[in-house]
């Protein structure tokens, strides 16, 4: 393994992969902050020269966190293809970067390929793309999936409804909600982030959401993102529930934060594959971030690139329906400013399709980072350009709750519009059904009056 | 334990000294009840083929209205919704952005510089140094944490927990030793919260003087994080330090305003050990009001020497 080059009359030594892949990193506030970070914009680029010189076994074989103590590890490595893993395992990263971005390499050959790359691997590959190529990649990576209705196709769109709500007023949620349908979002799912997570309200508004979706027959999934242990106990008591959420880390220890394990996830999904509303067989929603693992010093001296992916690689075990990082809510000691949240967001959309997992991503920010509307607009576009399964969509892009800002319910049919796409095909039938857009994709008076469900 | 009635007689008692000192009342034009006032109609949009105008604010011939003056509660620009009343009546119950109508399928002109206005005042807020004169306008002991900018603030939390060493010996020097309550103030993230202070710190100093207890001089931080408080509390040695600190804006709410109270704070104290009143501000819990609830929870912490999760409020 060759841990040194030199670089413009300079000799660059890297401790170990774990040193060459956080080095290799665009610059991150989070990997400054945890003391990883390259020291200069040269030796970035070293770190960057030796890393598309490593082979794929030399990252497999250095995963971020030790095998024997950590169960995202264990799952990475075990969950793995080994007769795909064996014919690319003595390709140089770089060879396995033009593999990717090869025009004879398609959609299915990226599928099959994402059984054979661990985590660590498919965080390298991010580190020696560029924004475009993050794009272009991803694009070519289709993955679907299906619990009422099919997310990820070709042309397809999708937006995460968010009606969240200050202190879970139903009538407000609900407001929200008609809103958002108003304006052709909620075809990825309806779903709440919850102030009150006692199992009570929690099934409350499950029931609310599944009494206004059948009466209006809106083809879509609901969720109420509480901890995974208080939806298991709702849908235990027969709270209409489509999916299941959790927040999940890139280590053992970061879910310990969370207080999650792999085998309450796998217990979720058993429930929900037993006892659930849907159909699925995809009944899981994750959600993720660069920088989460830092902020609860369960990074084990990794990158958050590193770490993100393990996430994917993570989640992919649980087969979800959806996944997504949230990727300006951490703040800018992780990522400082737009340029690094944008460069996140097409990253970990990128790493996620990679990984083989339906991914979207909450483009968002909060007031104390150097970003705003224009920037995360930026962002979405790029998203929807990169093939991203979906994104969020909330009133005017002001969360009240969260207090934050990310995509609001206009950016679904703006965005839709400008490349061609329509919503999920039963939930676009749907909108032709109510009047919101004509068969041809024109807007009518309706589309945007919240009150045509107020009748 | 206090009880609920015994808490609002104190409230009220600390309110009452204030009025006759003179000092801290509340000024009516800051509240946002009052600028309902001033604008009361719901502005619905009626005519005109782009949607609404908001009609009802009372503005100069030649000013364009200003366009935070009507809550997101009450703003509506659906031309011709399917049921107009219902839609209003929905509004009602949430500050979300709702019945804004739209440009084609982008946000109308209206909306769009509302949310720009509301995200300006968030940004200020954080991104605004304290002018440099500020703390001795005031009669604060003016220190520093070991960041040297806003930018170092904002990407170093730990270096915002610690005064720098000039810091520590100015403070040494000019504070009290072994005051038994040492009020701190802090920028923290929102510069604008600042403007609480001349309410609320006279409101706790009267509380306190109501109980007998006096106050040492007051020192400020610029740059500071919560547990900026944790390096002070040793060097003071007070039994209580409370440290009045602006938050992390919302979307136009950039003054609010947290008070973090810990009995004998020191670094190897868990943040568990602190008790908070936050959303102090003139839209939240008024400062003058919040002072003297401070002022009673900082009596509770000297008396039962605890805080944070073991005093039971």
């Amino acid at each position: 393994m060759k841990l040194k080059t030199t670089l413009l009359g300079k000799t660059y030594v890297f401790r170990d992969v774990k040193d060459v892949l956080a080095k290799a990193n665009e610059e991150k506030s989070g990997d400054q902050l945890a003391g990883i970070a390259a020291e200069s914009a040269q030796e970035r680029v070293a770190a960057k020269v030796v890393l598309a010189n490593l082979l794929v076994s030399d990252i497999r074989n250095s995963p971020a966190v030790p095998y024997e103590t950590d169960e995202v590890t264990r799952i990475i490595q075990d969950d793995l293809n080994e007769r795909v893993y064996q014919e690319i395992q003595h390709w140089t990263m770089a060879e396995l970067r033009e593999y990717i971005l090869d025009d004879a390499t398609t959609s299915a050959d990226l599928r099959r390929l994402s059984r054979g790359m661990t985590s660590e691997v498919i965080a390298g590959l991010a580190k020696l793309m560029s924004n475009l190529d993050l794009v272009l990649a991803a694009k070519k990576a289709v993955v679907t999936a299906h619990c009422n209705t099919t997310i990820g196709l070709p042309g397809t769109f999708s937006v995460r409804l968010q009606p969240n709500h200050p202190t879970d007023d139903p009538d407000g949620i609900l407001g929200a909600v008609m809103e958002g349908l108003a304006y052709g979002n909620g075809d990825a799912v309806i779903g709440l982030n919850p102030v009150d997570d006692s199992l009570a309200s929690v099934s409350r508004i499950l029931h609310m959401f599944h009494d206004f979706t059948e009466r209006w027959e809106v083809p879509t999934q609901n969720c109420v993102l509480a901890h995974v242990t208080t939806q298991m106990e709702a849908v235990r008591q027969g709270a209409p529930s489509d999916l299941i959420f959790q927040s999940i880390a890139g280590s053992q220890l970061g879910n310990d934060a969370f207080g999650v394990t792999a085998q309450m996830l796998q217990d979720a999904r058993d429930l929900m594959l037993s006892h659930g509303t849907s159909t699925g067989p995809n009944v899981m929603y994750f959600e993720t971030g660069q920088g989460s693992e830092l902020s609860s010093d369960a990074h084990h001296g990794a990158d958050q690139v590193v770490m993100e992916a393990r996430c994917y690689g993570f989640a992919k075990r649980y087969q979800p329906f959806l996944v997504n990082t949230v990727v300006g809510f951490i703040g800018p000691e992780y990522l400082y400013d737009s340029k690094q949240v944008i460069r996140a967001g097409l990253e970990d959309h990128f790493m996620g399709k990679l990984t083989g997992i339906p991914m979207g991503c909450d483009a968002c920010y909060t007031n104390h980072i150097k970003a705003d509307q224009n920037d995360i607009e930026n962002l979405a576009v790029l998203l929807v350009a990169a093939g991203c399964n979906y994104v969020m969509g909330i009133p005017h892009g002001d969360d009240i709750m969260l207090m934050y800002q990310c995509t609001g319910y206009h950016d679904a049919e703006s965005l839709r519009q400008i490349f061609g796409k329509t919503a999920i095909p039963e939930f676009e039938a749907w909108m032709i059904k109510m009047g919101l857009i004509t068969p041809d994709r024109k807007l009518t008076r309706r589309f945007g009056d919240a009150s045509i469900f107020l009748q | 334990m206090y009880q609920e009635d015994e808490v609002r007689r104190m409230v009220q008692e600390v309110l009452a000294g204030l009025v006759s000192a003179g000092v801290g009342t509340p000024a009516p034009d800051a509240a946002p009840a009052a600028v309902a006032a001033a604008a009361p109609a719901v502005a619905v949009g009626s005519a005109g083929s782009g949607g609404g105008r908001v009609a009802a604010v009372a503005v100069e011939d030649g000013e364009v209205p200003d366009v935070t003056a009507v809550s997101t509660k009450d703003e509506f620009h659906v031309p011709n919704p399917a049921n107009r009343q219902a839609y209003l009546d929905m509004k009602q119950s949430t500050v979300a952005r709702l019945g804004v109508w739209r440009a084609g399928p982008r946000y109308n002109t209206w909306s769009l510089l509302h949310f720009r206005a509301d995200h300006a005042t968030a940004q200020d807020a954080v991104f605004t140094d304290v002018d440099p004169g500020y703390a001795a306008e005031q009669g604060f002991v003016a220190g520093q944490t070991l960041c040297g900018s806003k930018d170092e603030f904002l990407t170093r939390p730990d270096l915002g927990r610690k005064l720098s060493d000039e810091t520590k010996a100015l403070f040494g020097r000019e504070l009290t030793k072994g005051a038994k309550v040492t009020i701190m103030v802090g920028d923290g993230l929102s510069t604008s919260a600042l403007v609480n202070i001349p309410q609320i710190l006279p409101a706790i100093k009267q509380g306190l003087k109501n109980a007998g207890i006096e106050v040492g001089p007051v020192p400020f931080v610029k740059y500071c994080r919560v547990g900026a408080m944790d390096d002070l509390g040793p060097l003071v040695g007070s039994d209580v330090v409370c440290l009045l600190i602006g938050e992390r804006p919302g979307l136009a709410t950039g003054e609010s305003m947290s008070a973090y109270m810990a009995y004998r704070p020191s670094e190897d104290k868990p943040e568990s050990w602190r008790t908070v009143v936050s959303n102090i501000y003139a839209g939240g819990t008024p400062p003058a009001e919040a002072g003297a609830h401070v002022a009673t929870i900082i009596k509770r912490i000297l008396d039962e020497k605890v805080s944070g999760v073991d005093l039971k409020l």
